[in-house]
């Protein structure tokens, strides 16, 4: 190459020479007007349909200044649905913890038939309407349904209190979790572990010292996401919550009620918590997807 | 420590990795493993390190039974084809796994762990990696590191599992150089599984190759070279040429040309003829069991090599010393010094 550059050109090999380079450039980029166009389109759209309405949130949830925001966040009806969104996620992202990994571990690390179906399965959550999802419980552990009668029996309550709002949100929040580990894992193959068992492990030493420190980025990150979903969720949650004021409404049911009743700054207020969740959500994903980044690369023997 | 394996059976699926497999591995030795991909090696190796089961057989260690211990009780130590060192450790915790996971009882020290630790990196001139990522290492410090975590444990067998796979040519013959002197040094049972006949030949003691899930030759790297047991032993250690042909009435064709090659104890029928390429000695025209006429010679290396097509049919690529006068067009004689006919 460089000696073909030493070479004096003739000038028809100079022009066709920048012509070509003419062309290479022009692959890589688009005319300067045809940018600026593109680009004003995307921020324009984004600053209308996800930057105003998060503004909008927290402009109204202010409108009548700070104090009125922290009273409404302070009322008692407002507090308990902050409470029982907190207990509802930790219960549900703690069971699809446990789920999710055990469900990865089987799919990444042993061969079984019916793989492929259990896959699918984990996926229904994510293909199934929300309000289906509620649904589904009513079904079963409703006044009419399978389990109905047996429960009224023994006097558990299920729908319409707590148990059936982490039924339903576990349900819906189940595939985070595992979608996030296995991929993971099936790349990471069973080699590790094999090492680890051979040279001694217990099987409990082989999780600990293997292979959850070789997936803490991957689960952090399916915790993360499944939390995010957990305290949003709406659907499932509205179908089996029965909206029983300061006992059964999470923070999403609260904001819908609210607002019917023309309480906009006291909607808006918990609308906020919840729109903050997603900022900082964003951030800790966008940390922790460059922890996985690092991850894949060290693992690329 | 000896090793026993008895008619192990391994199927997956339909596909019987292991067809009956039956082997004796004396105290201190260094066996290879040889054979094609797909002839079972590593399965074999698995079952021995008690990372895959047999459907059927036995595994015995020094006479006790094997298969009644799980992989963990073994105290086997196994060395991957791709390392599988742990990539969330150093260097010196990954050769330090071994002794901080023994029960509490057993375990050693902090101190004696280190002291452990040092030795076994200094073994295998690496002491200077010791906090180190597996990342930051070359394969052959990889794989170097990856033997001293086996061996830390003080194992009764080290298996290894073409541990010289994925490395460069290079690199591949120190290493080999170094497993035998190793080897020597330490003295503890081996296994080790390789595709490469000249990696089995040049650092066992002993070699075992196999082919679709069975043994076909077990002895010392001279037996399986100088007097291969099979057709498919000569074919697939050292380079060979091979001819069809027919054993009828004590006379051997090629073709429809006799050959005077003493055809005494052979079975009649379609057979195989191999000799080594430098077994077959070169004559003026009319002396020997072969007629050809040259087509091609190049000269690299110790030897010429011809390509001599043979009345009768077949082309054959022989090695002839520098020498010897040979240019293409000439018409030779071929003697086999040696050579072996096997059945089908």
């Amino acid at each position: 190459m460089q000696i073909a550059e030493a070479v004096p050109l003739s000038p028809a090999a100079a022009k066709a020479r920048a012509h070509a380079a003419a062309a290479r450039d022009s692959l890589r980029t688009e005319p300067k007007a045809v940018r600026i166009v593109i680009i004003t389109l995307a921020v324009l759209f984004l600053t209308v349909f996800v930057v105003l309405p998060l503004v909008v949130v927290f402009a109204q949830a202010v409108s009548r200044g700070v104090l009125a925001y922290l009273a409404a966040l302070a009322e008692p009806e407002a507090l308990a649905a902050i409470k029982l969104t907190l207990l509802v996620a930790a219960i549900s992202v703690g069971l699809n913890l446990v789920f999710g990994l055990v469900a990865a571990w089987a799919i990444a690390k042993f061969e079984f038939t019916g793989k492929t179906f259990l896959i699918t399965l984990i996926d229904l959550p994510f293909s199934v309407s929300p309000v289906i999802s509620g649904l589904v419980f009513v079904l079963l552990f409703g006044a009419q349904g399978y389990f109905g009668g047996w429960l009224r029996d023994h006097d558990i309550q299920i729908l319409f209190a707590v148990p059936g709002i982490a039924l339903a949100t576990t349900f819906v929040t189940f595939p985070f979790v595992a979608r996030a580990l296995i991929p993971l894992m099936q790349e990471q193959g069973t080699q590790e572990e094999e090492a680890a068992i051979s040279l001694g492990a217990s099987g409990l030493q082989t999780f600990f010292r293997v292979t959850l420190p070789n997936i803490k980025w991957g689960v952090l990150y399916g915790v993360l996401l499944c939390n995010a979903r957990a305290m949003g969720e709406f659907g499932a949650v509205s179908v089996v919550s029965g909206h029983i004021r300061g006992e059964t409404n999470t923070m999403p049911l609260l904001v819908e009620i609210l607002y019917n009743e023309y309480q906009f700054v006291a909607a808006f207020a918990i609308a906020s918590l919840l729109a903050m969740l997603a900022l900082i959500t964003l951030v800790a994903k966008t940390v922790l997807e460059r922890h996985l980044d690092e991850g894949q690369d060290i693992s690329d023997h | 420590m000896t090793i026993e394996v008895k008619n192990l059976v391994k199927k997956f699926g339909i596909f019987a990795a292991l067809d009956g497999v039956d082997l004796k591995v004396d105290n201190g030795e260094l066996v290879a493993l040889l054979g094609p991909s797909g002839s079972g090696k590593t399965t074999l190796l698995r079952i021995i390190a008690g990372l895959d089961w047999p459907d059927s057989g036995e595994v015995s260690f020094n006479g006790e039974d094997a298969l009644a211990q799980g992989a963990r009780e073994r105290h086997v130590g196994f060395v991957f084809q791709h390392y599988a060192l742990f990539r969330h450790m150093t260097v010196f915790e990954n050769v330090a796994f071994g002794l901080r996971v023994q029960p509490r009882a057993v375990r050693k020290d902090e101190a004696a762990i280190r002291a452990r630790v040092k030795e076994l990196l200094d073994l295998v001139q690496l002491d200077w990696l010791a906090d180190r990522y597996p990342s930051q290492l070359s394969g052959g410090q990889r794989q170097r590191i990856a033997l001293a975590r086996a061996l830390a444990i003080e194992p009764r067998i080290l298996l290894l599992d073409e541990p010289f796979g994925a490395l460069d040519a290079k690199v591949r013959k120190e290493l080999r150089r170094w497993l035998r002197s190793l080897h020597h040094e330490i003295n503890v049972t081996s296994i080790f599984v390789t595709h490469d006949q000249e990696e089995a030949l040049e650092v066992a003691n002993r070699v075992v190759v196999m082919d679709k899930g069975r043994i076909e030759q077990v002895g010392s790297p001279e037996d399986v070279y100088e007097s291969p047991a099979s057709a498919f032993v000569h074919g697939f250690i050292g380079e060979s040429i091979e001819l069809p042909v027919q054993v009828e009435s004590g006379v051997i064709r090629l073709g429809d040309r006799p050959l005077a090659l003493a055809a005494d104890g052979l079975a009649p029928g379609a057979s195989r003829l191999f000799v080594r390429r430098h077994d077959m000695l070169v004559g003026p025209s009319g002396s020997g069991a072969f007629e050809g006429a040259v087509r091609q010679v190049r000269n690299f290396g110790p030897v010429q090599r011809a390509e001599v097509a043979l009345l009768g049919g077949e082309t054959i690529e022989i090695d002839a010393p520098r020498d010897k006068e040979l240019r293409a067009g000439d018409i030779v004689s071929l003697n086999p010094r040696r050579y072996r006919i096997f059945a089908g």
